[in-house]
């Protein structure tokens, strides 16, 4: 139980204040928009995606109202397009790189019409792709979030029987319990996953591979495995007070905003969230949004070194949080075992000199306390050395990350791997990229089989 | 201050923008609203024995989001009675004694049958008179409008029974849908006519309905054609009017897609002494008119044009057949970097639809040019050994200004084909 909680809002407030933030497009507002295109040769929108999808064409699709085939075009590129055009960063991407800004006019909204497209196929149940067939050959994939949707996706189409070994009781990973739900709901996510089930892969939920079924067990039944794991917890604050009734890490504290009804989540009357992140972002969003009446996100560098895109800032400026720059945590203070207030201090930038490249340092004297009923700790999340280190052969940089070849395969040749496990933490499209770049990985290494 | 009256055929003209005959025209009531919003003159919806119409009768074409820039109809001439239009006209000429009301016309081929309808429009106090020849659908089936205006000598004849009793000038309109109609032009002229008015509308079936099959526009799932307008006809209209000033003496009444100033003026230097608009007071309204003359105006006033006489017809002598172009005239495209926003439209353009002379841009050649956002713009390379000066790149680029075609001096006299050939056959 936290110190106080924050009074309950109508029921009403919380459907609207986790309603999409960016509603579907009208066929009009669709036919509007996709117009605009100019439909550039070697368009920059197409370069600048990382699973490169041909936007020009399917944008031309959607002028002469061939939804099928513009969604065709999206998938076949990016299987996972579905949550990618609600929640890629596409200001730093596709749209970012949209001729329209040297013209000084809005950038075409791809994302937007991304989603219109695949939304109509997904909702009328309009099947565009089928398993390949059968080429007797087995992959097993751990984790079940975009990369190894994505791997499995492209594994099924080229005859693969995919089966997906996740711990948790949805499917997704991240998609479905980790991206705040205003972006993309659980059930799109889902959505999503049962197109994916349909081309035949089969998923094995609530199956912690290391505990219900072992590495050395996959190797001997599966004839290469993908490893999509994605990263752990959070990572700690290391401060006094961090097990305090209220503490938590920012995926703790966004799957029940993905899962539960929303009415039911007790969210403290204030809130601190640690980091600034995009991550951080989602948290102090959603804790606003859950009827939190202070939220603060603390971080100890300045507002331009913040690691969160510039339109999520906008998000929490939006909402009314409190941004406390130069400004570090050094210990949760309580009251009866629960988180009553942070003590914080100011930092700041020491500039290089001699053989420092300089560094942060608090200023003394300048230490204040906020009183919060909640830390949510957002400083990113570790990676899971532990769990991968049981894969023999297998070989992780300094950061626990895995390192892999251009097929994306590991030390261990029957092992592949994408996703944040390998990038450290990147975008849903990223992971997208390598898990269907693994996919055609494992098939050239098995010789590319076909029926 | 630009004088923007006109005298037409002896009629003093107020301004040279007319609504031409069509349903902007179809009441007393609409044309004085036309009048008192300032346009000119009014050319009646056309008048003869009452019509039935058909329920819908125009459809038209989109062009990304843009509406109708093309219409159509299978509407046919007034469906309401000669004498209501006779009385309408007669109530408004008595108002608006300073602006032209013309009695379009179409009766049966008959002489006397013609001689009749014309006694009565002048009767009413119409100031000239149209005969419409030039209607594609519907009338033609009865052996009106195109079907007069498609034979030379039925347009003679008819335009001549109409000058044996006419008192005011009469204009002979003219269908687009002839293989040359420099020759209706001429019949007409033949015929006595006092002026043509040209084009009406163009043949056209507007599209299908895929999913019943059911052309536009839809009358109880069939269709007819019908008569194409608005602004994807004025080139067409440009050309005709251009090749019959080149042939007829009489003046010309230009018409088609004329939506504002710029393509009045465009017509009047090819030739016309006045227009007509029909499309466009359908598709905007009456007050379209207010920055035909404000705009037209100003031109003038730039240019030092005081009256549209000082311009009109200087476009026609430089309408030339093509073998009297000069061969030795040679252009060449050029990008302006700092505009280029890098959509390669040019470099696809010219590879696939032309003469293969721009190098596209990849990544590998950047040259270093960004977005704001810091990502890099490709902008393409003529190459300008290979360019041909065709122009195809600089209509496709999406940015005003950014491709214009720069003259290089070849250091040759011009020669034209003609000129080439002669010379040839000479040596």
């Amino acid at each position: 139980m936290l110190r106080e909680t924050a009074p309950k809002l109508p029921p009403e407030q919380y459907e609207k204040n986790f309603a999409e933030i960016s509603p579907r497009m009208t066929p009009r507002q669709a036919a509007v928009e996709a117009a605009r295109c100019l439909f550039c040769f070697d368009a920059p929108c197409t370069v600048a995606c990382p699973t490169h999808i041909d936007v020009p064409s399917f944008i031309k699709k959607i002028t002469t109202d061939n939804l099928r085939g513009s969604a065709r075009v999206i998938l076949e590129a990016n299987i996972m397009g579905h949550s990618c055009g609600r929640v890629c960063p596409t200001e730093v991407l596709c749209e970012g790189a949209c001729v329209m800004h040297e013209k000084e006019e809005k950038p075409i909204e791809i994302g937007r019409l991304q989603r219109y497209a695949v939304d109509h196929v997904l909702e009328n149940n309009i099947e565009l792709f089928h398993a390949g067939a059968p080429n007797g050959k087995r992959v097993a994939l751990v984790g079940s979030g975009p990369a190894s949707l994505a791997c499995a996706a492209e594994l099924a189409k080229l005859g693969y029987r995919a089966t997906i070994f996740d711990s948790n009781e949805l499917p997704g990973g991240l998609d479905t319990l980790g991206i705040a739900a205003y972006k993309l709901r659980a059930k799109d996510s889902l959505r999503e996953v049962e197109m994916v089930r349909g081309l035949g892969v089969e998923f094995r939920q609530k199956t912690t591979v290391g505990r219900d079924i072992t590495f050395g067990q996959l190797e001997k039944q599966f004839d290469a495995i993908f490893i999509g794991v994605g990263l752990g917890e959070t990572w700690d604050l290391n401060l006094p007070g961090e097990d305090l009734t209220g503490v938590v890490g920012a995926m703790e504290f966004i799957e029940p905003t993905k899962v539960l009804s929303l009415p039911d989540i007790s969210i403290g009357r204030r809130v601190a969230c640690i980091g600034a992140g995009n991550t951080a972002i989602d948290v102090v969003t959603a804790a606003k949004r859950l009827g939190a009446e202070i939220v603060h996100l603390i971080y100890r560098r300045g507002e331009q070194d913040m690691p969160a895109f510039r339109y999520e800032y906008d998000l929490a400026k939006l909402d009314g949080v409190v941004f406390h720059w130069h400004t570090q945590p050094v210990r949760i203070l309580g009251d009866a075992g629960r988180v009553a207030a942070v003590e914080c201090v100011r930092t700041q930038f020491e500039p290089a000199s001699g053989a420092s490249r300089g560094k942060l340092i608090n200023i003394p004297g300048t230490e204040f306390t906020l009183d919060v009923d909640m830390v949510v700790r957002a400083i990113g999340q570790k990676p899971v050395t532990e769990f991968l280190r049981a894969v023999p052969g297998i070989a992780l940089r300094e950061n626990g990350t895995v390192i892999v070849n251009e097929r994306r395969q590991t030390g261990n040749a029957k092992f592949f791997a994408g996703g944040d496990c390998v990038n450290g933490g990147k975008e849903v499209v990223d992971a997208v990229a390598e898990g269907m770049a693994a996919a055609h990985g494992i098939d050239a290494w098995l010789g590319a089989p076909r029926q | 201050m630009a004088d923007l009256s006109v005298n037409f055929c002896g009629l003093r003209s107020p301004n040279p923008f007319w609504l031409a005959s069509g349903p902007p025209t179809n009441t007393g009531g609409q044309v004085m609203r036309a009048f008192d919003a300032g346009w000119g003159g009014a050319v009646w919806k056309t008048i003869g024995e009452p019509i039935q119409n058909t329920s819908s009768r125009y459809a038209s074409i989109d062009l990304n989001g843009v509406r109708m820039i093309g219409l159509n109809n299978i509407e046919l001439i007034s469906d309401r009675p000669i004498a209501v239009n006779l009385r309408e006209i007669a109530e408004v000429k008595k108002r608006y004694p300073k602006h032209l009301v013309i009695a379009s016309l179409m009766v049966e081929s008959k002489r006397e049958t013609w001689h009749d309808i014309v006694r009565r429009a002048e009767d009413a106090g119409s100031d000239a008179l149209e005969l419409n020849f030039g209607c594609p659908h519907g009338m033609s089936e009865r052996g009106m409008g195109a079907a007069v205006g498609q034979v030379p000598e039925y347009t003679e004849m008819i335009t001549s029974w109409a000058k044996e009793v006419a008192k005011t000038p009469v204009i002979s309109k003219l269908t687009p849908n002839v293989t040359d109609i420099t020759h209706i032009a001429l019949a007409a002229e033949r015929g006595g006519a006092d002026a043509v008015s040209l084009i009406n509308t163009i043949n056209s079936l507007m599209g299908v309905d895929l999913e019943t099959f059911a052309p536009r526009p839809n009358v109880a799932g069939k269709s007819s054609h019908g008569g194409y307008c608005g602004p994807a006809v004025k080139p067409i209209a440009l050309h005709l009017v251009s090749s019959v000033a080149k042939k007829v003496k009489i003046p010309i009444v230009g018409i088609g897609g004329i939506g504002n100033w710029i393509d009045v003026a465009e017509h009047i230097a090819l030739g016309a002494t006045s227009v007509q608009v029909c499309t466009a007071a359908m598709h905007y309204g009456f007050r379209i008119v207010e920055d035909m003359a404000d705009g037209l105006g100003a031109y003038m006033d730039d240019h030092g044009y005081r009256t549209i006489e000082d311009f009109r017809g200087r476009a026609v002598p430089n309408v030339l057949d093509w073998g009297d172009l000069d061969l030795n005239y040679k252009i060449i495209a050029k990008i302006d970097t700092d505009l280029c926003i890098g959509c390669q439209l040019c470099y696809v353009a010219c590879e696939d639809g032309a003469h293969q002379c721009i190098e596209c841009a990849h990544a590998q050649n950047g040259n270093g040019k960004h977005n704001p956002n810091g990502m890099e713009v490709h902008v393409p390379k003529i190459i300008e050994d290979e360019c041909v000066g065709c122009n195809l790149c600089a209509l496709v680029c999406p940015v005003h200004g950014c491709i214009t075609m720069a003259e290089i001096d070849t250091g040759l006299p011009p020669m034209s084909w003609k000129q080439k050939t002669s010379a040839s056959r000479a040596s």
